[in-house]
């Protein structure tokens, strides 16, 4: 069974806050789950289906779907960090194509802005997880993980830290027309190298910003899609993937978009170059850098040369990427960017980017999500779609 | 370097943390596949034989990568290493330079006391 134009992506909404200490996580939710619903033109029992990751400990599908007053016949909470609702859209179109289920709601939703939570402290993580008592003692965080895959990847292709930093300039040329992005600020490759070291070789502009916002997806059948006013987005094809330690076996230099990248374009039917706009996960420089890679955009150990000078600055790079300033300028709700990474995907094929980033003639999309972290164990998922 | 967080020892991993408080770093191997394996666990994660055990490792090894983080006022560096035996592992160099630190670079285990007193294996140039 294949997704491939089995369901369509009929509404996106980003909540236009990055700062949210007078909000609860939950009513965030809410928020987003309404305007999602209100872009569709749909109505709330319309949706029977939803999906949710575990972005807030504790905080259960059911306690949601209560909350939110759902009467679902399916639901998904598979949690793979930030790439989750990557995944979800595949889920949920795999449940329709299956007949499980018509429409199907995705929230996200997180305040670590307000909370104090980001990805330079350590994290707890529960004793019944076998990796902790290996990691704890160590302070690994999040970006300290992924400094160990850019200082490797320096190490084996001579990347650079101002090719890095290009990934962070090409980010910020498109948040400065983004009134919603967090940083406005358009900013140079020295501006990079000039702040704080962090973790070596990551800076802190090669970090991605820590706000409070969400945001919502809604999945729905071909007919209902048909049946809507908004432009048709339809999910082509999707791959996912979770990789780890191997057993001791490590090689930070693959990522799981090797696998969930092909896979995404076997199922599609179109290869990379035929790709018109690409979100590309931006939790750290770096990410951007290795996905591009492994989704076959450019070879492996070329992504420092292929991001440089501008190349994914939209209306004068090759690969326009990130176009609402991704999570690098923009927005970073929960810590996690999958889903802001689906919504400017759906906006640039719907036409509604900001007129100064619109790829012109936006027919095909790729979102790709890496959640988790990229230097011990990582979910990792490809979504392709398609304007019809 | 600041507090070192405990490891959460558990029945599975009781013996590996045993032998750390006496000085010796020991690696898992499969006597039925005979691969070592990283992080310690029941079960060989190559061929899901529960016929492991752990063996004295030589201690020495190579920076896989690292990275130098900042704490607070101090820094740390994070590492893979790479030992002898053929695993990467999770540690932290100590006792080095870290402004000469490199890929490649020799390393050899030291134990080091964590917080509840267990030591937990890092490593410094060899």
């Amino acid at each position: 069974m294949t997704i491939k134009n089995r369901a369509f992506i009929v509404g996106a909404y980003e909540h236009p806050t990055r700062h949210a200490p007078d909000k609860s996580l939950v009513q965030l939710h809410a928020e987003v789950a309404i305007g999602a619903i209100a872009d569709a033109g749909l109505s709330k029992k319309d949706i029977d289906a939803y999906y949710f990751a575990g972005d807030a400990s504790g905080l259960s599908t059911m306690s949601m779907v209560d909350y939110l007053n759902l009467k679902v016949r399916h639901v998904d909470s598979t949690e793979t960090g930030g790439t989750s609702y990557l995944i979800h859209v595949n889920h949920a179109a795999q449940a329709i194509a299956a007949g499980k289920c018509n429409a199907a709601l995705i929230t996200l939703a997180g305040r670590p802005r307000s909370e104090g939570s980001s990805g330079a402290v350590p994290r707890a993580v529960g004793d019944a997880s076998p990796e902790a008592q290996w990691e704890a003692p160590y302070s690994a965080t999040t970006v300290n993980l992924y400094a160990l895959c850019a200082q490797r990847h320096m190490y084996e292709f001579g990347t650079t830290p101002e090719q890095l930093a290009w990934v962070k300039v090409a980010a910020s040329h498109h948040a400065q027309y983004n009134p919603n992005a967090m940083l406005k600020n358009v900013v140079t490759v020295e501006e990079v190298l000039g702040s704080p070291m962090v973790a070596s070789p990551l800076h802190r502009l090669d970090c991605c910003v820590v706000s409070d916002g969400g945001g919502a997806i809604i999945v729905a059948r071909p007919e209902i899609a048909a049946s809507l006013k908004r432009p048709k987005v339809a999910v082509l094809g999707a791959g996912e993937a979770i990789k780890g330690q191997n057993g001791g076996e490590i090689d930070l230099m693959n990522s799981g978009a090797a696998v969930a990248g092909p896979a995404a374009f076997a199922e599609a039917g179109v290869k990379p170059s035929d790709i018109k706009y690409a979100s590309i996960y931006d939790s750290f420089t770096i990410t951007v850098v290795m996905q591009l890679e492994d989704l076959g955009f450019c070879k492996k150990g070329e992504g420092g040369r292929f991001v440089a000078d501008g190349n994914l600055i939209s209306g004068t790079g090759k690969l326009p990427f990130n176009t609402d300033g991704g999570g690098l300028c923009s927005n970073h709700p929960s810590n996690r960017g999958g889903m802001t990474k689906i919504i400017e995907a759906v906006r640039q094929l719907r036409g509604e980017a900001h007129p100064a980033v619109q790829v012109k003639n936006c027919n095909l999309a790729l979102a790709q999500g890496t959640g988790g972290r990229l230097g011990s164990r990582h979910g990792s998922a490809t979504l392709i779609m398609e304007r019809q | 370097m600041s507090k070192i967080a405990s490891p959460s020892v558990t029945t599975e991993t009781a013996q590996f943390w045993a032998k750390a408080n006496e000085g010796q770093l020991t690696v898992p191997q499969c006597k039925s596949c005979g691969k070592f394996h990283w992080y310690p666990r029941a079960y060989c994660p190559f061929c899901d034989s529960d016929k492991v055990e752990l063996r004295p490792a030589k201690g020495t090894g190579k920076i896989y990568s690292y990275s130098v983080a900042r704490r607070g006022k101090d820094s740390y560096v994070i590492a893979y290493v790479t030992l002898d035996e053929g695993v990467t592992m999770m540690t932290n160099i100590v006792n080095a330079d870290n402004a000469k630190l490199a890929i490649g670079q020799g390393v050899r285990v030291t134990l080091v006391e964590s917080e509840n007193g267990q030591r937990v294996p890092m490593f410094e140039p060899a």
